[in-house]
């Protein structure tokens, strides 16, 4: 191979560097206004009275309201129910009410305090608990957006036959996606009538569709441009459809560009976050550590309108279970409505919250046995031929064995975890020492039907002069999407990776290849470029023997082929396998094409005074399939894992009435380098099929497994089972009291 | 960012004697030194229409020096050049692990002595040092010069005894007439390293020949309005062998001079537990929770 | 007016003595390769050097920049040239998103050029002024333990070309 699986330079990587590469911000629109967004501040209630203060300059400024919108009100998404701006009504504190625009960054912030707003406040339902008990019925008939039931076998009769039956609940919190480019995005309507959009995002062609039913125009009368992004994790999938309607809208009013770039403290504030859940496991096993029944509750607090929800809570049920094979498993699992702001995608999305409740409860279970959990994993773990819950067989690229026993070797895990137990039976030891492990699993690509539903098309371009072109929405925002797309055209080709660009993802330029998200980009859009390559090559080599090996022969057979058009366009669209078979109704069958895995172990001390949790060292092995590009996949692998490690140690949201307290980098911790332990990171390589040269997905499977691997070093290290998140030095402390205390 | 350059007014004396002059006339006006406090609030557009009194230039208060009794530093002395002093360093080393903790390099780089006194938040890393070396501070305005005990600076949350008008030119820390036998500075912040404490603490130790403990200085920081030394707990061991029942005493005493609360960062009952635990393990490294 | 050497140019700044140092270079100097990621001093990604200092840009008013030299990540290289540093990242992959990354390569730089040892420990307690929330930080280390050592193997390449003339 000459492009695939080399470790090849980021394509834009110099400009990168170089503090060439335009983030939004960047970009200077003359004529422009500056658009801020008043916001609600209760969480739930009706706008009874908006005042101006006659004192403020407003004829300097331009304000854009609901009424304003020409289309529908409405933020496109899965369900219609989010508002652009609130014509009245408000759901969660940090509610869009009005933009206004001002050509002075810093007086169109002053606007803000010089409106009032009274509001009739109602009572809020501020929890997952309250939204359940019905304390206000937000979303009728029962606060539920999505109720998902996923059975295999009979719960009833597995856990009759059980010889031991352990509950758990699990319950992890907010976490903020803290990317370091907050949100921003630009909006100007062009003479021949075409609104354009430009910012940071992830799904230009999502963004397009939101305007699409705002600005009701023809297709093509909307273009959306990805500018470099900093950093989406998913919380720029969708909430740029709000950012950009806002921008669009008050750029329609004025007949202005308009720019508007969120400061931390409001990006923090009013967008999305990773769902809250609580889950609950009843586990039937047989003595010797058999799964016979897992009995499983999933609740998700979904905030105030539907977004994502019904995805995040499918992915989460679909993985509730834990890469274990069960005879009988019943998975309910709901996404509630409250008076938060409206929760979204978060690398992981519903995973790491039902696996940190999977693989906790191993733990739980193999110590209730008083068996290793080590072993306990080892007796119920994926291979090969093993049925999911869903009853899907998983027929290959089933790397679950190797990643654990090579995570095991590799930390020496079992050495340790006996030289842990010594250390921490000597009482003059200033900490306690733990050794934890986890293994995950995570499906690649979109659920079930979702790809089939997206139809995803990507191509590639040769223009007459020989460039050869990737044409594909999906968005780089670092997980390196346009180095490796360009090495899967070069490998297919045979050509050097120099020869590729990727071109910028404008909906006016490239089609629709789906949400850069779900772990799909690689495998699915991948898939879909190197088959548009491959018909590219075909076409070529009809014209002449070979694909070209020089600059100049590329050249030559461009003009033969585009034949005095500007370029010849490849384009794929996606065709589900046909071995994939997939009963949404029923949540029966191939939830996911492949699956990839995780095996982390954590070795960390906790100090005996302070209850500060100290990392020691840190082994990970992920099967991937391939690794197109593997100093990328580390880079993941290490890059997912640290904002795991925050999730489970440091990162807390606090907050109170429906708004967030810590909405700053001061008091929304993340990790420094100081926080981040050096990683030892095996790649393992089970190929799939149907992936691009075996590849699977990468880009959401290292979050999934830290955070459980780090509660079960802090149960060995100290004997204190924390079924929560974030492990922080107070809850350790304060469950180490109760337990003296009991 | 919420700042409106245009609205501000800005004096820059070039000297000290002209800062006290300008500072007299504009007494409405706001210090600055490093930015690293005020900045924060005037991105939050917080601080808009202010007067800003820039004392950035004036040379006289960047000055360290050495003196007979002690050490003279200049409020606008960088907590970086602090840290890396070399008098510092030996004989006030508390003082310059706690500069090392404060924020991030870029931050120990701008932010000074006297701008993090005269903001005076109380968890500032500082302090705790400060109160058990037990320096003077020297203030000065168009009314004359004057000394105020660190022990009388703070009066609450963001608040100092500082007159009108008055400006904090340098503080004198004395040195230490004799070696402590145990010197110790924790701090137990958000995360590892660029964070604000949950508690700090700092603890000098001296002890007679026959194992009572000749003198104790222990002060705690983020546990109170302001920082605070342990005088119950400092009167109660002084002359006393620190055993177990000793201590124990001395860890209930310790309830009576702070007042922690629970915010965003921390609960009052972690941060007690684990002031009790440093006090407790300054008095007898063996402790172990 | 206020006068101020920026990547070893003399320039006078005119407009309000309270802008930002952050704003003055965007803005009035137009290198917008200085980021604003969080306006509290947190994130470092508007880090700068001031007289060969690391400090964050977003906390400093134009007016205490008077005779100051100002470095911002422009002066270390270009695309086509990059700098060991930027290279050193290239290889080692130190830049994901790449937003955090101009304040990365500043501090980093001051570091280096200051003497810095390859001690994966004293890089990430300089660094850690500096969040990024894509890279685990483990590449950026990477990155400048490669730059101290590319930057003595050149310099010792020199010496002993000196040493030979002779």
């Amino acid at each position: 191979m000459i492009a695939v699986g080399v470790s090849s330079h980021r394509k834009e990587g110099p400009e990168k560097l170089c503090g060439v590469a335009k983030y939004i911000d960047d970009y200077k629109l003359p004529g422009c206004l500056f658009g801020v967004t008043l916001r609600a501040t209760i969480p739930h209630g009706t706008i009874t009275n908006i005042r101006f203060d006659p004192d403020f300059p407003w004829h300097e400024c331009v304000i854009a309201r609901a009424e304003d919108i020409p289309g529908e009100n409405v933020v496109k998404l899965i369900e219609e129910d989010q508002p652009l701006l609130t014509e009245g009504r408000i759901l969660h504190a940090m509610e869009p009410i009005l933009i206004v625009g001002h050509p002075a960054r810093d007086t169109a912030y002053q606007a803000l305090g010089h409106i009032a707003i009274d509001y009739q406040e109602k009572t809020p339902v501020l929890s997952l608990e309250e939204s359940i008990a019905l304390k206000g019925v937000l979303y009728a008939p029962d606060n539920v957006f999505k109720r998902i039931l996923i059975e295999k076998g009979d719960i009833g009769s597995g856990l009759a036959t059980a010889d031991a039956i352990v509950e758990g609940e699990y319950r992890v919190p907010y976490q903020e996606q803290a990317y370091i480019e907050n949100n921003g995005v630009a909006a100007w309507v062009e003479k021949d009538g075409t609104l354009v959009v430009m910012g940071s995002m992830q799904c230009p062609y999502y963004v397009h569709k939101a305007m699409q039913g705002l600005f009701p125009r023809r297709e093509d009368k909307i273009r959306v441009i990805q500018t470099t992004t900093g950093g989406g994790f998913g919380g720029k999938e969708e909430y740029p459809n709000m950012i950009a309607g806002h921008a669009a809208l008050l750029s329609i009013k004025s007949g202005r560009p308009v720019k508007i770039i969120y400061d931390r403290h409001e990006d923090m504030l009013a967008t999305t976050k990773r769902h809250p859940a609580r889950v609950r496991h009843r586990t039937g096993v047989r003595k010797d550590g058999t799964l016979l029944a897992q009995d499983i509750e999933i609740v998700m607090d979904g905030g105030a309108y539907v977004t994502l929800s019904p995805v995040v809570l499918s992915r989460g049920a679909l993985h509730a279970s834990g890469p274990y094979e069960c005879p009988n498993v019943r998975i309910l699992a709901k996404s509630v409505a409250t008076n938060n702001p409206p929760s979204g995608a978060f690398r992981g999305f519903g995973a790491p919250q039902t696996l940190f409740a999977a693989e906790l409860h191993m733990e739980k279970i193999a110590a209730v046995l008083g068996i290793d959990s080590l072993a306990l994993r080892r007796r119920n773990l994926f291979r090969e031929g093993s049925v999911t819950a869903t009853g899907q067989i998983l027929k290959e690229s089933v790397g679950a064995f190797k990643v654990l026993e090579r995570t095991v070797a590799r930390s020496q895990y079992s050495k340790k975890r006996a030289a842990h137990d010594r250390w921490n039976r000597q009482r003059h030891r200033p900490t306690w020492r733990g050794m934890g492990l986890a293994v995950v699993f995570h499906g690649a690509g979109f659920t079930g039907a979702g790809e089939v539903r997206l139809a995803s098309r990507a191509g590639v371009a040769l223009t007459k002069d020989g460039e050869i072109h990737v044409e594909a929405a999906s968005t780089e925002i670092g997980q390196g999407t346009s180095s490796m797309f360009a090495q899967i055209v070069a490998e297919t080709l045979g050509v050097p990776y120099e020869w590729i660009r990727t071109d910028t993802p404008d909906t006016g330029r490239v089609p629709d290849s789906g949400p850069t998200v779900a772990s799909r980009t690689c495998m699915v859009v991948g898939g879909l470029l190197q088959r548009a390559a491959l018909r590219l090559k075909t076409a070529v080599e009809e014209l002449q023997d070979n694909f070209p090996r020089t600059e100049r022969g590329l050249k030559e057979a461009a003009k033969k082929l585009t034949k005095g058009k500007p370029a010849v366009h490849f384009v794929e669209q996606y065709a589900k396998p046909e071995e994939i078979a997939w009963d949404e109704d029923h949540y029966k069958g191939d939830a996911y094409g492949v699956y990839s895995y995780a095996a982390l172990a954590i070795d960390l001390e906790i100090d005996k005074l302070t209850y500060e949790v100290r990392i020691r060292g840190l082994t990970t092995a992920q099967d991937i399939g391939k690794a197109i590009n593997p100093l990328l996949v580390e880079g993941q692998i290490i890059g997912g894992t640290a904002q795991a490690l925050g999730y489970a140690l440091l990162e807390n949201a606090v907050f109170r009435n429906g708004v967030m307290q810590n909405a700053q980098f001061t008091n929304y911790i993340i990790p420094t380098t100081l926080d981040t332990p050096p990683m030892r990171v095996e790649l393992v390589e089970e190929p799939y099929s149907r992936g691009p040269f075996g590849a699977k997905g990468v880009g959401e499977l290292p979050f999934d497994v830290p955070a459980p691997a780090v509660a079960a070093a802090v149960f060995h290290a100290t004997g204190l089972f924390i079924p929560q998140l974030p492990l922080l030095p107070e809850r350790i402390a304060r469950t180490k009291r109760d337990q003296t205390a009991r | 960012m919420r700042g409106a350059p245009r609205s501000m007014e800005v004096l820059r004396p070039r000297a000290a004697h002209e800062a006290v002059r300008l500072f007299g006339r504009s007494p409405e006006a706001i210090p600055l030194a490093g930015g690293t406090d005020f900045m924060v609030s005037w991105n939050a557009g917080l601080l808009n229409g202010r007067t800003v009194l820039d004392l950035s230039a004036i040379k006289e208060w960047g000055r360290i020096r050495a003196r007979p009794k002690g050490l003279s530093i200049g409020s606008l002395v960088s907590h970086w050049r602090l840290q890396n002093h070399p008098v510092v360093q030996k004989d006030f080393p508390l003082l310059a692990v706690a500069c090392a903790t404060i924020g991030g390099i870029q931050i120990q780089l701008r932010g000074t002595l006297g701008g993090n006194l005269a903001n005076a938040s109380p968890a500032g890393d500082t302090f705790p040092p400060l109160a058990v070396y037990e320096p003077v501070v020297h203030v000065v305005s168009a009314e004359g010069a004057r000394t105020i005990p660190i022990s009388e600076l703070f009066t609450g949350v963001k608040r100092t005894s500082l007159r009108r008008s008055e400006l904090i030119e340098s503080i004198e820390v004395p040195f230490l007439p004799k070696r402590p036998r145990r010197q110790r500075f924790w701090k137990v912040g958000t995360r590892a390293a660029s964070a604000i404490s949950k508690t700090v603490a700092a603890g000098l130790l001296w002890m007679n020949g026959d194992g009572t403990i000749r003198e104790l200085r222990f002060a705690l920081g983020s546990m109170a309005p302001t920082v605070r030394r342990l005088h119950h707990v400092e009167g109660f061991v002084t002359g006393k062998k620190p055993t177990k029942k000793v201590l124990d005493e001395a860890c209930a005493l310790l309830e009576k001079d702070v007042a922690p609360i629970d915010d965003v960062r921390s609960t009052a009952d972690y941060r007690l537990e684990v002031s009790k635990n440093l006090l407790r393990s300054f008095l007898d490294p063996n402790y172990r929770g | 007016m206020i006068r101020l050497r920026v990547n070893g140019k003399s320039r006078s700044y005119r407009g309000d003595a309270f802008k930002r140092l952050l704003d003055v270079l965007r803005e009035d100097f137009d290198l917008t390769g200085t980021k604003e990621g969080c306006g509290e001093g947190e994130c470092g990604a508007c880090t700068v050097l001031v007289d060969g200092e690391p400090v964050v840009s977003c906390l400093i008013p134009i007016c205490q920049m008077a005779y100051r030299r100002v470095e911002t990540v422009e002066s270390l290289g270009a695309p086509e040239s990059p700098n060991v540093l930027q290279e050193a990242f290239l290889v080692e992959g130190g830049a994901q998103c790449g937003i955090c990354t101009p304040g990365f390569l500043m501090t980093a730089w001051a570091y280096v050029r200051g003497g810095g040892d390859d001690d994966p420990a004293a890089i990430r307690r300089v660094l850690a002024g500096n969040l990024c929330r894509c890279t685990g930080y483990q590449h950026i280390v990477r990155s400048v333990i490669e730059t101290v050592r590319e930057r003595n193997r050149r310099r010792n390449a020199r010496l002993r070309k000196t040493r030979r003339k002779k």
